[in-house]
């Protein structure tokens, strides 16, 4: 199922997804990272043996995310807890030998962090022998920092050419379809995916990933992740893709049967639209860190909903959603050949706008809705090239009706559970939720 | 817990439109609580500012002096707001020029959620008004149509 052509040079990650494609199994894949070196090992070997088609996930902390390595020094040398696995701090030998450890040489690892200036992390991962990792210019700096754009296109270049020289065929994933992990049409999610892609490619990447987070309808979904695949296979020729799907990422189920019904929905949409990667979540996700049996009870119940739905290709209909995406795809490569100055006037001028995003370097003229049948669409598009289709008598967003809206798949996955009467349910407030 | 404190240097918004500044405080990366709060305010009639997450506390000051507001809404909800709020408001207070400023807090303040409460000490630090999230938003809203009417009473008086 993997796009382009078997010229491009893929390394340990894209051909552990290529060959998995190829025997027809969805891999599954973890949120995962300890600060230690045990604990990390520990993780990545039981999703490594899980019952399941795996790749491993490093998830660096959020010291090491920002660059503030000596911090991240003292919390360990303090044994003071991290969110994540210090891979700056524990330097390169240390995090050989603890993947080492792991047992598998051949086990495809990736690290995610979600830094907008990723240079010293990329150095990081490479020295310690890894060759896959995840984010982008536009996706890492938008949601989670106040970096300028400019700044974080620049650092993106000049990691994604540090990684094609050091490692042929090292592997980069878009964060582009998660942008705010909720509330983002999916027009505009499909898009940055794209166009992040094109940029890796630019800056000398043969072996991509583009991502898609599940969003409120399984119609309109699929038809994203069509849409994705098709524009993938227009703009992304002589490249090696692949697509990657993420478990909702916005406000989730409090009810154990909620939270495994949206995760098994994910994996069967991930298997119907031909997503070769799908990233999971937990049922623990809404109340605590996930430990390492929550994964891999994720991963194996996501695996075993995959192989039941087999691969039945599904009819998808048209509501003009590939021709949205591939507007703003042009709409930004007309404002010259390199695509990190696209975006950088695209989103100055508001052509590129996500709904709710608060950085200074975006228009902040758009909104969203999710209308009658669950599907977003845009209720204010600003200057992007798209139309806007507000509800019929109710073209103001309420703050009432925004939370309701944040929490309408917490509601359709939980209320079915709650209306069974064996749980109660914790209280827990929307808007503390994380972005993902 | 809602603390409004009319008489002690509140300067409430008024029914006339006015501007809000939002603003996360320093190590608050959510956003999801500030473009509800602007969405709220927006419905009430207000321009908003909306300065965003993880926002320096020199930062905070200076758009303060930048934009002008008429009130400050500072809301967290990582757990840290307690000290971070009291960290800003006591800089804040020690500008001559924003001593005066309206500025409010809510959230989820800190971290053992229904056993906390840090309203007596947050108004003591300088805030004119805390609204903690075990009580709702409700609250908040009705902290600002009093305020509105308290002025326009002011004002006809």
């Amino acid at each position: 199922m993997t796009g382009g052509t078997e010229l491009a040079v893929q390394g340990r990650f894209g051909t552990a997804v290529s060959a998995a494609a190829r025997r027809g199994e969805l891999v599954v894949q973890p949120r995962m990272g300890m600060p230690t070196v045990t604990e990390m090992q520990q993780g990545l070997r039981a999703v490594r043996q899980a019952r399941a088609t795996t790749v491993g996930t490093i998830t660096l902390d959020s010291y090491t995310r920002v660059g503030d390595h000596s911090s991240a020094r003292r919390a360990l040398a303090a044994g003071s807890d991290l969110n994540g696995f210090p891979i700056v701090a524990h330097g390169a030998d240390v995090t050989r030998e603890m993947i080492a450890g792991v047992g598998d040489p051949g086990f495809a690892i990736q690290v995610r962090h979600g830094s907008p200036l990723p240079l010293g992390i990329v150095q990081a991962l490479l020295d310690a022998g890894l060759d896959a990792t995840e984010g982008g210019p536009v996706s890492y700096c938008l949601p989670y920092s106040r970096t300028p754009l400019k700044e974080s296109v620049d650092a993106w270049a000049r990691s994604c050419e540090l990684l094609a020289e050091r490692v042929p065929g090292a592997h980069l994933e878009s964060f582009g379809g998660c942008m705010l992990g909720q509330l983002c049409p999916p027009s505009l999610l499909v898009a940055i995916s794209l166009l992040e892609g094109i940029f890796f490619r630019q800056h000398g990447l043969s072996s991509v990933s583009l991502s898609y987070a599940q969003q409120t309808s399984f119609a309109q979904d699929m038809e994203a992740i069509a849409a994705l695949r098709r524009l993938a296979g227009e703009f992304l020729t002589g490249t090696q893709w692949h697509v990657v799907l993420y478990t909702y990422m916005g406000v989730f189920p409090q009810t154990t049967g909620g939270a495994l019904e949206l995760l098994r929905s994910s994996a069967v949409l991930a298997r119907v639209t031909g997503a070769e990667r799908l990233i999971v979540k937990t049922p623990a996700e809404a109340h605590r860190i996930p430990t390492i049996a929550d994964n891999v009870q994720a991963l194996e119940e996501a695996a075993r909903t995959a192989r039941e739905v087999g691969d039945a290709a599904s009819e998808v209909a048209d509501s003009g959603l590939y021709a949205e995406a591939r507007a703003l795809v042009e709409t930004v490569l007309d404002l010259g050949s390199d695509v990190g100055q696209g975006f950088l006037k695209a989103f100055s001028r508001g052509y590129l706008d996500v709904p709710y995003c608060l950085h200074a370097d975006t228009a902040q003229r758009t909104r969203a809705y999710i209308d009658g049948e669950g599907r977003l669409q845009w209720l204010s598009a600003g200057f992007m090239p798209v139309r806007a289709v507000p509800p019929a008598g109710a073209a103001r967003l309420s703050a009432d009706g925004f939370l309701h809206m944040l929490s309408h798949v917490q509601r359709s996955f939980d209320t079915p559970e709650l209306d069974s009467g064996s749980r109660t349910l914790p209280s827990r407030g929307v808007l503390s939720s994380s972005m993902g | 817990m809602a603390l409004p404190v009319p008489g002690q240097g509140t300067h409430p918004l008024g029914d006339r439109k006015r501007r809000v500044l939002i603003s996360s405080t320093s190590s608050d990366s959510h956003t999801w609580n500030l473009v509800f709060l602007q969405i709220l305010l927006e419905e009430m009639g207000h321009d908003v500012i909306n300065i965003g997450a993880c926002v320096p506390d020199e930062f905070l000051i200076a758009e303060c002096r930048r934009t002008g507001p008429d009130m400050v809404v500072l809301s967290s909800v990582n757990g840290h707001g307690f000290l971070d709020g009291t960290r800003v408001i006591s800089r804040l207070r020690r500008e001559p020029d924003l001593a005066h400023l309206p500025v409010l807090i809510g959230g989820k303040l800190g971290t053992r959620g229904e056993g906390d409460s840090f309203g007596e000490q947050l108004m003591a630090a300088g805030f004119d008004a805390v609204f903690e999230d075990t009580k709702g938003i409700g609250a908040f809203r009705e902290y600002l149509a009093t305020a509105g009417r308290a002025v326009e009473l002011e004002a006809t008086a």
